[in-house]
């Protein structure tokens, strides 16, 4: 079958701006450079109580994300959890003695990460362990923790 | 792709001309060989026993056996409705009948492998009552699909096929007319052309004739007949043209009411005692053949609707 | 009481009956496909009749969607001192909602009736019959290339719905509400996730463009051979077509966003 030049020309177009459409989601609307750029390193903490955090949960300093969540694992030696950072190579200057808390996005959102910067000279490196760590607040928990708190106050008052 | 078909084709036709031993008609391109072909053996290209088929429940065909020689005009005839157009169908392969068999050249048509029905088909040409032309197309390309489909011919001699098959039938200067833009005579002999295009060993007209004006009739009917004796090709007419048909049938078949009424050669039928086929074909309006579908008494019918009312 | 249960399976059986035929239907297709490697050309004209021709819709919805989800997602998050927030969450629902999900609604709309429309007419006119007599398959001829076609121009619509709606919602964000364009693009870039987010919406676009164009083209392919029978099938397209979208999409989201936020 012939083919009419316009139409195939239309449809190059067409294919065209499908294709800048899907590169300017990739690149414009999310970060495919946290993807691509592989050269980061990778440190670890250990926590009691992990929550809801997941698997690319962000790593936030300050509020600004600096790193993903790469990796959740149980150790069953002392029933912690162990959860592995991938964080971006430019923030290379991050303390030693850094602690890490898991907060969460707002009173029901996401769970995540925050780093709170130490005072060492020395910086993190490839495969470093965070060695203070905050668990997640669980929300049930805490409810349960007031409510008793409450009572005991109350009594001994 | 295509070049392979085209190979596929030979191979087919080697094959069955083994099988069938002087079986030359079944060689693609070579119409004389297929005219020797039908000078030397008479038998039957189309073999159609105990055929039996029915449109949910309502029987079109019960015990049919009809044979179309090689080579020859056979023409099916019979009144509106009878089932001629479904016969051409399980011909082609389109329908499945519930029992009986339906052999062209050989082969069951109904048991045929897809492929093999496929490569059967290639060798048939059907002229659709409709015309049925693809309507996203112009004339030039409607009679051009089926040789860009199945052959790798290059552009210049495609052109060259069209024009001939367009001539033939006296429209090579409508081919950049939308099929929308024919009228339905003219859209019949544009799909004849496509029909022809592939030079097949058998054509399926049905009804060829209807909606032509008396010029254009004598062209078709010398153009049937000339196409089947120059090309060696075997000719299956469906028509109502009782004369124009007659006049190039070298056979005749009369169905009604799912059987074969009568059949033999027109001069013989024109001499039949049978006052069926008188009637039929010198289109008396009282006999034996009806006119009506089958339906109850028409004056009790009329009596019960006043009656309930 | 006996007939009703009787009529009741009747209907049960002639559902049953088409959901089985639609599926040797994609089957008997599917054989075809390898065949159209070898003449991409039938994949571009159909891309033609159905993308390209589909353009003008996809874009001006896209642009008056975004524009008024970032309008009236302003207006609530305002309220919570949010409104830097206002680019990813426009994103997202673009991303992972809205552009497959409305792109697949009109394009059942748009490209799907006229599928229909086509391949029912061709069969009520005998050409489908026709090109069978002249050995042609038209599930290789008209049906795949129709539905690869159409398979592929979804994806590229939705991508492109969501692209402009982005947009429109940035104009809106940024020249009408005041807010910052820097907040605007970084929030989305640190809250749109390439798989999480944008791949999983090419994934459903994906899959819509699939089943929107196999229930137009078989719709189309199994209608009546009269007039009617052509409106009846165009209709079910729409309507059997937006539905399926919409289950599908139910489905689709909780398998793809169900244990993760
Ligand atoms: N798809 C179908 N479903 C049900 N019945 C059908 C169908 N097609 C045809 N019929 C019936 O089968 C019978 C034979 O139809 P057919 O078209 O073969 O007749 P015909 O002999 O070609 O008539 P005509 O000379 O008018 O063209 C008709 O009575 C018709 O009602
Ligand atoms: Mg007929």
């Amino acid at each position: 079958m012939r083919q009419s030049r316009a139409v195939e020309i239309w449809v190059g177009v067409f294919v065209a701006l499908g294709f800048s459409a899907l590169l300017m989601l990739a690149m414009k609307v999310s970060s495919i450079t946290s993807y691509i750029d592989n050269k980061g390193y990778q440190i670890s903490a250990a926590f009691e109580n992990i929550g809801g955090l997941t698997v690319r949960a962000p790593v936030r300093i300050a509020g600004v994300r600096i790193g993903r969540v790469s990796d959740i694992r149980f150790d069953s030696d002392t029933f912690q959890a162990i959860v592995s950072m991938r964080i971006d190579a430019q923030y290379n200057h991050l303390p030693l003695d850094s602690s890490a808390s898991i907060l969460t996005d707002g009173l029901l959102g996401e769970n995540y990460i925050g780093l709170e910067p130490g005072g060492d000279e020395e910086s993190l490196k490839e495969g470093d362990r965070i060695e203070i760590t905050q668990s997640a607040l669980v929300l049930e928990k805490l409810i349960g923790q007031f409510l008793f708190s409450r009572s005991q106050g109350g009594a001994s008052k | 792709m295509k070049r392979e078909h085209s190979i596929q084709i030979k191979v087919l036709s080697a094959s069955g001309y083994f099988e069938h031993g002087v079986n030359l008609r079944t060689m693609p391109d070579s119409g004389w060989l297929r005219m020797v072909g039908s000078m030397l053996d008479g038998s039957s290209l189309v073999e159609i026993r105990g055929l039996r088929f029915g449109y949910s429940g309502r029987m079109i065909f019960n015990e049919v056996d009809i044979d179309i020689q090689r080579g020859k005009v056979t023409a099916i005839m019979g009144p509106s409705g009878t089932g001629k157009t479904t016969l051409l169908r399980l011909i082609g392969g389109q329908e499945y009948p519930s029992s009986g068999t339906i052999r062209v050249d050989g082969a069951n048509v109904p048991e045929l492998s897809r492929n093999n029905l496929y490569q059967l088909r290639k060798r048939m040409g059907m002229l659709f009552q409709s015309g049925a032309l693809l309507t996203d197309l112009n004339v030039f390309d409607n009679v051009a699909f089926p040789l860009r489909e199945h052959t790798d011919l290059p552009e210049m001699m495609i052109r060259d096929l069209v024009l001939i098959k367009l001539q033939a039938v006296g429209l090579r200067g409508a081919r950049d007319l939308m099929p929308s833009a024919l009228s339905g005579g003219m859209a019949r002999r544009v799909a004849l052309a496509r029909a022809i295009a592939l030079d097949p060993m058998m054509m399926m007209y049905d009804e060829p004739f209807s909606g032509q004006d008396p010029i254009s009739m004598g062209v078709l009917v010398k153009l049937i007949r000339e196409l089947n004796d120059a090309l060696g090709m075997t000719t299956i007419i469906v028509s109502h043209d009782v004369n124009e048909t007659a006049s190039i049938a070298d056979y005749l078949y009369l169905l009604s009411e799912g059987k074969v009424v009568e059949h033999g050669t027109p001069e013989r039928l024109r001499q039949s005692g049978s006052e069926w086929t008188r009637q039929f074909l010198e289109g008396l309006p009282d006999g034996p053949v009806p006119f009506h579908y089958p339906a109850p008494d028409f004056a009790e019918e009329l009596l019960q609707v006043s009656a309930s009312q | 009481m006996i007939t009703q249960l009787q009529h009741l399976g009747a209907w049960a059986l002639k559902r049953f009956e088409r959901l089985g035929r639609s599926h040797l239907f994609l089957f008997h297709v599917s054989a075809g496909l390898g065949e159209l490697l070898t003449r991409p050309g039938l994949v571009i004209q159909q891309i033609f009749a159905i993308g390209v021709l589909s353009l003008p819709i996809i874009l001006v919805a896209g642009l008056f969607v975004g524009m008024v989800l970032a309008l009236q997602l302003y207006n609530t998050m305002v309220n919570f001192g949010a409104e830097q927030s206002l680019g990813p969450v426009v994103a997202l629902s673009l991303v992972r909602e809205l552009g497959p999900v409305v792109t697949a609604l009109l394009f059942a709309g748009r490209a799907g009736s006229a599928l229909a429309a086509e391949i029912g007419l061709m069969k009520a006119t005998e050409q489908l019959s026709s090109m069978e007599m002249m050995a042609v398959d038209p599930m290789r001829r008209i049906i795949a290339p129709r539905l690869v076609g159409g398979a592929l121009s979804l994806p590229l619509l939705a991508a492109m719905f969501s692209a402009i709606g982005v947009s429109g919602g940035f104009m809106v964000a940024t020249g009408l509400l005041g807010v910052d364009s820097n907040a605007y693009w970084s929030q989305m870039q640190a809250n749109v996730d390439l798989f999480d987010d944008i791949a999983n919406g090419v994934i459903k676009s994906i899959v819509f463009g699939v089943v929107v164009t196999w229930i137009a083209v078989f719709e189309g392919y199994d209608a009546a051979p009269t007039s009617e029978g052509v409106a009846r099938a165009t209709t079910r397209t729409v309507v059997n077509g937006s539905l399926a979208v919409l289950g599908l999409d139910f489905i689709l989201t909780a398998l793809m966003f169900g244990d993760n936020g």
